[in-house]
């Protein structure tokens, strides 16, 4: 069925129209969107478009990094600066999807999919949502909790660089290398203070409808030092409070078994 | 839900044609320019049968809205030939047993001109890598990585 496209000038254009038109979804690198006109998903009555450059700019000099919802993973790789997302950018999709998928789309992302916001969910980010009632900062876990809801426009997404390579760990289990959807994904920010971890956030992808965090296995890590008995208290809990479900890579019992063995090989620093 | 007017480069061909809201880039290529060989596989961004460079870049055909090509350059496995002459990486192929149902083989073509563009001395991880959102069913890949390192090797030495 056809439907309308409406392209804008900035992105404020695009939020008022995505905000006023229920049957209106944003598309970014085509990946999710086209994926469901392709299907017939009649739910789809108009795409929306914005050529806003502010989309695509990549901030990553400071501390604090902010990257627009339209980069592509392809372009994250490509930036020195932003080193510590390559890992999770790679392991999304072949190249030609890299060239097309998104930061922002990545958050729309549902189980299988959407292994960037694994990262950025342990990286505690802040994703920039522009509605009717302007632009608002929100964190990334509410932001996941609420997104089928969202009415706006995501313009960016912004983290704290990790303080050091080590501190910042991910890993996506696959069953066919290298590209293949995830069984898990698994992404651990371990901040340290005086050898002690302080403020660790560990997230998981497929383990849920959603990336959620695993939040026994970071109570089990906070304020103890990185040794095999903090690492396996952590994995024990790994399985506390997700939900996984069955699907052709894996099923929800397999996946409950091997995230703490996974979690426990990621803290270890092992291969 | 009007037609809207698309002018883009098809491997170097200006055309200017009129697409329906929503139209894919690999419908507007085989059913309203005649290009049949960007092949429609899984219309889902999973097999790479549709592998066509816009603007240099590898994209999926089926996941690109056409709106989005406009004015810019796409090429496909149509535009790489130079008249009976076979590309260099169609050649090997052919010599590599590359290809056998050959359905894959456009898109897998593609990716590799995408690959030896950027890095023409790839490694056979280079090749994987590049390679690694094609689904191919026949081969089992290893006589596809061989002739685009092939490909890659004949490049270098008639350079």
């Amino acid at each position: 069925m056809p439907v309308t496209v409406k392209t804008f000038a900035t992105s404020g254009e695009a939020a008022a129209a995505l905000s006023s038109d229920r049957g209106a979804r944003y598309l970014g690198g085509g990946t999710l969107v086209m994926r469901a006109l392709n299907e017939g998903d009649i739910a789809i009555s108009t795409i929306v478009r914005a050529s806003d450059h502010a989309l695509m700019r990549i901030d990553a000099a400071g501390s604090r990094v902010t990257i627009g919802a339209g980069v592509t993973f392809a372009k994250i790789i490509a930036e020195r600066d932003l080193a510590f997302l390559h890992a999770p950018a790679r392991s999304i999709g072949g190249p030609a999807v890299r060239n097309m998928g998104t930061v922002g789309g990545n958050l729309f992302a549902s189980s299988p999919y959407g292994d960037f916001t694994v990262a950025l969910l342990a990286l505690d980010a802040t994703v920039a949502v522009q509605s009717g009632l302007g632009a608002r900062e929100v964190g990334i876990e509410e932001f996941l909790q609420s997104r089928e809801r969202q009415a706006g426009l995501v313009l960016s997404i912004s983290c704290q660089k990790p303080a050091s390579a080590d501190a910042f760990r991910y890993r996506k289990i696959t069953r066919i290398k290298p590209k293949g959807g995830s069984v898990i994904t698994l992404a651990a920010h371990l901040p340290t203070s005086s050898g002690r971890i302080v403020g660790a956030r560990i997230a998981l992808g497929s383990m849920a409808p959603t990336q959620l965090r695993a939040k026994s296995a970071e109570r089990a890590l906070e304020g103890r030092p990185l040794d095999a008995t903090t690492i396996s208290a952590a994995a024990a809990a790994a399985t506390e409070g997700t939900s996984p479900t069955d699907n052709a890579l894996a099923s929800a019992w397999y996946r409950r078994e091997i995230v703490g063995v996974h979690l426990r090989r990621l803290l270890s620093g092992q291969e | 839900m009007s037609k809207s007017a698309l002018q883009f480069l098809h491997n170097g061909r200006e055309v200017a044609i009129f697409v329906d809201g929503g139209t894919s880039l690999l419908v507007t290529l085989r059913e309203l320019i005649g290009d049949m060989t960007p092949k429609f596989g899984c219309d889902q961004g999973g097999c790479g049968a549709c592998s066509v460079l816009i603007d240099g870049e590898l994209h999926l055909a089926c996941l690109t809205l056409a709106e989005t090509v406009s004015g810019r350059a796409v090429e496909t496995l149509d535009g790489l030939k130079d008249g009976p002459n076979l590309h260099p990486l169609q050649r090997a192929f052919a010599d590599n047993f590359a290809a056998q149902c050959g359905y894959c083989t456009p898109g897998m073509l593609m990716a590799a001109k995408a690959l030896l563009d950027r890095n023409p001395s790839p490694t056979r991880a280079d090749v994987v890598e590049a390679i690694s959102g094609n689904i191919c069913r026949c081969t089992g890949y290893e006589p596809i990585i061989s002739a685009v390192l092939v490909a890659a090797a004949g490049g270098r030495t008639r350079a």
